[in-house]
């Protein structure tokens, strides 16, 4: 029968169906960082269990990194008590760990694909929802909590329910100045924050086929905006290209091997999906979100949505976050003054997010009111961008050039909003205080977008600052 | 181990509205700083009540005690971050009755011993408003009878049945179930090409 490739991904990792229903799944990868691990293995060790296969496990350090001044101990105490932590669990353990020294640190699910450690038709897990990311690969990843962590440190198992697959198809073209950030923010848009609760969520069509596998990360990552358990893009032959010569990918007649499992496992045609939904990427145009969800976005180019519009409970959601925002219905989101640009996240902090940046900011200097950041997605991104001197275009616009780390994104080192701060960030979450100050305000929106915000000190469309081509 | 079996949960209710409250807004990222998770609940909805000063559902005496916690739609959306429903719980809630909850929110209640129930959205409202008009009444979360009971009124409520079976039969901490038979998971990893090259 044919099949989708989660069916056929979740088959081959499937131990056992467990007394409540669920299925029992093997984890192939599993990632951890500082934040979401060490309660797990203080209860790994109050029950006197060990780590089953440390081997397949694999660390790093990201959510409370200093990003300037990287020295250790860190001048944050509670940092270097969280970092020192991890040390001691991994090497108790056996863990591998890319710290600040490897040359190889950086946020999880921007190094985990870089190193290889990803590969299609694996599961993988990591407490951290944007683990979804990896499903770019064709892989099943998940987002788990601390208990789940400890579960899988002890038998590199989950337990899960079923999902059901809605296939979305991009179609047609996507025209100049929009991005990977801007298609998905339109998908989360269209089918609501919480449309994929119960679902994995399968992109494809043309516009999907024709992206890189930075781009279709991008995609993948926000699919928890969306409210799905996971995301995935079916391997091809741009996944392969990808992944050949990474340093945890095996090379010669195993590559080989491996290269053509992975192919067979896309959903084959005449798969059966739960939904199927199509959207016209020609109709996207570079969007920007105005609210305190991810859902709530406009195109650069529209007028914020009128209250009397909404209908029933969505409206008062629609009140609170004009509020929260200090915005005002009708109003166009461009022209919206900002405060900081941040560049960074690993939805949009990988090599070519940085370009296209650097694309839009060479010789132009950064508006006198905004602070602005460009934190790499990992030490291997921010050399790779020194070696193309993206650096120097940064600096010389005025832009912060920082260490790896989440920085901004949730504001668990000193990068933080201050006060009503609005930052237009390439991140993923416009929640209230997410960005570290309880009033900070954030818009969403692809890095370019950022760029150009950041030039003009306000919101604008970035086709009409730089001819994005 | 043994585990606890839950049942069912009695107490008063504290009424939480909207709809899309995130895991940041339940516990802010900075109270993450932490390598335990000991405190947290000093910290639940820490700017909300900041916010929302002293109208706060939270910060109101006569829902200090409550036991049940009633929310609106996507509940727990956002982060994984099992901190959210930490907090929770180590305010006292035992049980959080709601029209939908975010998946992994309520993946992670499970493994903590919190049951999230789903009822009807007008069912919801209905439920929210006698929690505010009347503080302290006491409710019933019946995971048996899969009922809601009190001030009156008596509603069904869904758990899924996976969830709903662990909590009855007192297996929702998982590790155990998972370390049972630990030569199946062995056969499983075998066979997978990524581990054999
Ligand atoms: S960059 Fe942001 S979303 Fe990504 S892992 Fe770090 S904190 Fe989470």
């Amino acid at each position: 029968m044919p099949a989708t490739l989660l069916q056929k991904v979740w088959d081959a990792h499937a131990v056992r169906q467990l007394p409540n229903g669920q299925t029992q799944l093997f984890v192939g990868l599993h990632l951890i960082h500082e934040v979401t691990s060490p309660q797990a293995f203080d209860m790994l060790r109050a029950r006197g269990w060990r780590v089953r296969y440390p081997e397949r496990t694999v660390a790093t350090v990201d959510h409370i990194v200093p990003t300037r001044d990287q020295r250790r101990p860190f001048f944050d105490v509670m940092a270097e008590d969280m970092l020192s932590a991890l040390e001691r669990n991994c090497r108790e353990a056996g863990i591998q760990l890319f710290d600040l020294s490897s040359g190889a640190q950086g946020i999880v699910h921007v190094i985990g694909p870089e190193l290889g450690l990803t590969q299609p038709g694996m599961t993988i897990a990591c407490g951290d929802s944007h683990t979804s990311t990896h499903g770019a690969f064709g892989a099943i990843a998940l987002g788990i909590g601390t208990s789940q962590v400890r579960d899988v440190l002890a038998s590199q198992c989950v337990a899960l329910n079923q999902l059901k697959v809605r296939r979305i198809r991009v179609t047609g073209t996507l025209s100049r100045g929009v991005y990977a950030k801007d298609v998905i923010l339109e998908i989360i848009r269209r089918l609501g924050v919480d449309g994929g609760v119960g679902y994995a969520y399968e992109y494809a069509g043309d516009v999907i086929d024709r992206m890189s596998m930075d781009e279709r990360m991008t995609i993948c990552n926000m699919s928890i905006e969306g409210g799905a358990r996971a995301g995935y893009v079916n391997p091809d032959a741009t996944t392969i290209d990808y992944l050949r010569g990474r340093r945890f990918v095996p090379a010669g007649e195993a590559f080989d091997t491996l290269a053509e499992w992975w192919l067979s496992l896309a959903s084959d045609a005449g798969a059966t999906y739960d939904d199927d939904v199509e959207i016209s990427g020609s109709d996207i145009r570079p969007t920007v979100t105005w609210g305190i969800n991810p859902g709530q976005s406009v195109y650069v180019d529209e007028r914020l949505p009128g209250v009397s519009d909404v209908e029933g409970s969505a409206r008062s959601a629609v009140e609170e976050a004009l509020e929260f925002m200090g915005l005002k219905e009708g109003d166009s989101i461009a022209g919206t003054r900002i405060d900081v640009a941040f560049v960074g996240s690993c939805t949009n902090a990988r090599l070519s997010d940085l370009r296209e940046a650097a694309r839009v900011v060479r010789g132009r200097h950064v508006a006198g009111h905004v602070k602005a950041l460009v934190v790499p997605g990992s030490q291997a991104v921010r050399a790779a961008a020194e070696r193309e001197g993206l650096d120097q275009v940064f600096s010389d616009a005025g832009f912060e050039w920082r260490g790896a780390g989440c920085s901004m994104c949730l504001a668990m080192n000193t990068d933080k909003l201050e006060g009503r701060e609005i930052c237009a960030s390439s991140s993923n979450r416009n929640f209230k205080g997410r960005q570290g100050s309880p009033v900070g305000r954030t818009l969403l929106m692809s890095p370019a977008m950022v760029a150009a915000a950041a030039v003009a000190g306000e919101v604008v469309d970035v086709r009409e600052v730089a001819l994005v081509d | 181990m043994s585990i606890e079996r839950i049942t069912s949960i009695r107490g008063s209710a504290l009424p939480l509205r909207g709809d899309n409250i995130d895991t940041d807004r339940i516990i802010p990222a900075r109270f993450l700083r932490s390598v335990s998770f000991e405190g947290l609940e000093d910290h639940l909805f820490e700017d909300d009540r900041q916010q929302a000063g002293a109208a706060h559902p939270l910060s109101r005496r006569e829902y200090a005690a409550a036991a049940i916690l009633f929310v609106e739609s996507n509940f727990g959306c956002g982060s994984s971050r099992e901190h959210a429903p930490q907090a929770i719980r180590r305010r006292g809630i035992r049980a959080v009755v709601g029209v939908s909850f975010s998946e992994i929110f309520f993946g992670n209640s499970v493994a903590l011993g919190l049951p999230c129930a789903s009822v009807s959205t007008d069912e919801s409202r209905v439920l929210i408003a006698a929690a505010e008009q009347a503080p302290g009444s006491v409710f019933e979360l019946d995971l048996e009878a899969r009922q809601l009971s009190g001030a009156g009124l008596t509603v069904p409520v869904t758990v899924p049945p996976g969830a709903r079976d662990s909590f009855l039969r007192g297996t929702w901490d998982a590790t155990a179930l998972l370390l049972d038979h630990y030569e199946e998971v062995e056969a499983v990893a075998a066979r997978l090409p990524y581990i054999r090259a």
